[in-house]
């Protein structure tokens, strides 16, 4: 056990006007993790700390913060392999409800908006729908995205304007277009061609940077803006 | 879900016919964004080509000290230089303008991005049709 040092941005909408970092010290193993030693200052030291956490073993998307200025999930990064005092920030672009727990509902209705499920172009067949491993591939890399929020709340395009459907939304419609399986294509092209759909996107690459589950998100945007482009899928 | 959700100037339509499949090919395509994305990036190469082509015949092939009045009218007789600095000039114009209105979409809010943004195109309007005018009206003695 070694003392870790932490900085946490601090925010009570019932008491501060603005945020402010507060700095604590616990003890920890080297391989503990950052959403360890926030549960230890929230356990021993400042039971208001607020946060989300979940699963804590980086699929629910729960936990996703900035740990020294860049979106990650707590649950992911080891207190050894961060500079300390670790500096712990909500994530950019939402708003901050209290301490880390920020207002995702425009994330969310983002998200909805592509609806992100299957659209059945005729009735249900009797058995499951077949796909060959080649038609499973190409949208592979996006069915990954857990909705945690870091690669949208890394995007300087979404932080400029809080109306861009951003990356994780535009990774949803990608998951959906490019499955042989679904016909909704149109419809979410539509909305992926709107002003505020993927020509929003300036290709800078900090969503790519930013997500724990290493979707090529660029890339993922990339290709529906071709498919757009060309007319077809 | 509702039939109708529009937030934060993305809209959806329930009601959209679903007939597309995979490898097909899917409507809409088109649009003023697409374009202008699209425009971007044909228009970026084109004038890669042209601004480079310019850049070496102007400064590197021909001393500043040889250009001179006489050089442009020798130029301008043929009308293949007037083409290439007519396509410079518009690419370059259309595609400068398009790059300010998307940094002003981002960071300008109504009025003040609409007001910016018209206030740019008089300004580029009028650098195009005085270099256009320049460019078709030059008469090399």
């Amino acid at each position: 056990m070694r003392e870790v040092a932490f900085k946490i941005l601090r925010f009570d909408p019932e008491k501060d006007s603005k945020p402010h970092w507060e700095s604590y010290r616990v003890e920890l193993e080297p391989t503990d993790r950052v959403l360890d030693g926030l549960e230890a200052i929230k356990g021993s030291v400042d039971g208001s700390l607020s946060l989300r956490r979940s699963c804590a073993h980086g699929v629910c998307g729960s936990d996703a913060m900035l740990i020294n200025g860049r979106n990650r999930l707590a649950c992911k990064v080891l207190v050894k392999n961060v500079k300390q005092p670790i500096a712990i920030e909500p994530m950019r672009g939402f708003k901050v409800i209290k301490d880390l727990i920020v207002d995702m509902e425009g994330f969310f209705s983002k998200y909805r908006q592509v609806s992100p499920y299957l659209i059945e172009a005729g009735p249900a067949p009797e058995k499951e729908r077949l796909q060959s491993p080649e038609e499973r591939e190409r949208f592979d890399d996006t069915t990954k995205c857990i909705l945690c929020g870091a690669c949208t709340t890394s995007c300087p395009s979404f932080w400029a304007d809080p109306d861009y459907i951003g990356p994780a939304a535009i990774v949803q419609a990608h998951r959906f277009i490019f499955d042989s399986r679904d016909a909704g294509k149109e419809k979410r092209l539509k909305i992926m061609n709107e002003k505020e759909g993927v020509w929003r996107c300036r290709t800078v690459f900090n969503c790519v940077e930013a997500c724990p589950r290493g979707i090529n998100v660029t890339r993922a945007i990339a290709e529906v803006k071709q498919a757009l482009v060309r007319g077809k899928v | 879900m509702e039939a109708k959700l529009r937030r934060g100037g993305v809209s959806m339509d329930r009601q959209e016919p679903l007939t597309t499949s995979y490898g097909s090919r899917v409507k809409p395509s088109g649009g003023i964004e697409l374009t202008a994305w699209l425009f971007m990036r044909i228009s970026g190469i084109v004038l890669l080509v042209l601004a480079l082509g310019h850049l070496f015949i102007m400064h590197v092939f021909n001393s500043v000290h040889v250009i001179d009045y006489d050089f442009v009218a020798r130029r301008y007789v043929k009308i293949f230089w007037r083409g290439y600095d007519l396509t410079m000039l518009w690419l370059a114009m259309i595609h400068g303008l398009n790059g300010m209105r998307t940094l002003v979409d981002d960071y300008l809010h109504p009025p003040a991005r609409g007001i910016v943004v018209k206030g740019m195109y008089v300004v580029g309007g009028l650098f195009l049709i005085l270099g256009t005018w320049v460019i078709m009206a030059f008469r090399s003695p």
